[in-house]
């Protein structure tokens, strides 16, 4: 009760000279009537709390380096603080808006991460490793035809004119090169699904 | 007399900062020190 006899002013002066208990006093005098004006702005706990500690901040910095000169005004310099920040982070929610998760909306329903994790990336890396080794077992005929079309990603045309042989037999070729493979697959009962 | 159906509007009765704030920003006080040197002022921030 005794701090509450001594002025702003006084408190002011006091933090000034390196009486740190002074800046207690001074938050705890004020911190409801600061924290209200910022709630009724902001209506969110979490960005009030922000905000709130953002003006103590600049309170704090503003007076130690000594350009503090509204001597017997700190409460009204405190909310004049406050209030710029509010207008500030409304300033910066304007240009880049945030999407709060809290409604039945959930933006993860449409957003995902589509990269892999590692078990996933691992499992990938197994199944290709396999497949490969499957289209090893392949007649080279067909394996070449399958390899020029999967992984070197050429067109049916180009693989007719590499291998010299019709369009329709570099086709034939590939529909037997997976057949084949789906069989081998079937009957070793591997599993080729990440 | 009419009955009023208005809901009362939500009462906030703890409107006040959560303690680690005030602990933060007492500390952040304690541990910002000023440096004065020909005319030019510093921020140091010791923990």
């Amino acid at each position: 009760m005794r701090h509450e006899l001594i002025t702003d002013a006084v408190l002011v002066k006091n933090y000034i000279d390196g009486d740190e208990s002074s800046l207690s006093v001074l938050i705890h005098r004020h911190k409801q009537k600061i924290y209200s004006f910022i709630y009724s702005k902001v209506f969110d706990r979490d960005v009030t709390e922000d905000v709130f500690q953002d003006t103590f901040i600049k309170v704090i910095k503003t007076l130690k380096l000594g350009k503090y000169n509204e001597e017997g005004k700190f409460l009204p310099w405190v909310m004049r603080i406050a209030h710029n920040l509010v207008i500030d982070y409304f300033r910066k929610n304007n240009r880049m808006p945030k999407f709060d998760n809290s409604g039945e909306f959930s933006i993860f329903s449409v957003l995902g991460d589509q990269a892999l994790n590692a078990e996933k990336q691992l499992i990938k890396d197994q199944v290709e490793c396999d497949l490969r080794r499957l289209i090893e077992e392949l007649p080279e005929d067909q394996k070449d035809v399958l390899v020029m079309r999967m992984y070197q990603d050429m067109s049916f045309k180009e693989i007719s004119e590499r291998t010299g042989v019709s369009i329709n037999t570099a086709l034939g070729r590939m529909r037997y090169a997976l057949i084949n493979l789906r069989k081998v697959i079937d009957k070793n009962n591997i599993i080729l699904t990440n | 007399m009419a009955k009023l159906y208005s809901e009362c509007p939500q009462k906030k009765n703890n409107l006040t900062p959560k303690e680690e704030t005030i602990d933060f920003l007492l500390n952040y006080s304690k541990a910002l020190s000023v440096i004065h040197c020909n005319k030019l002022k510093f921020e140091a921030l010791l923990n």
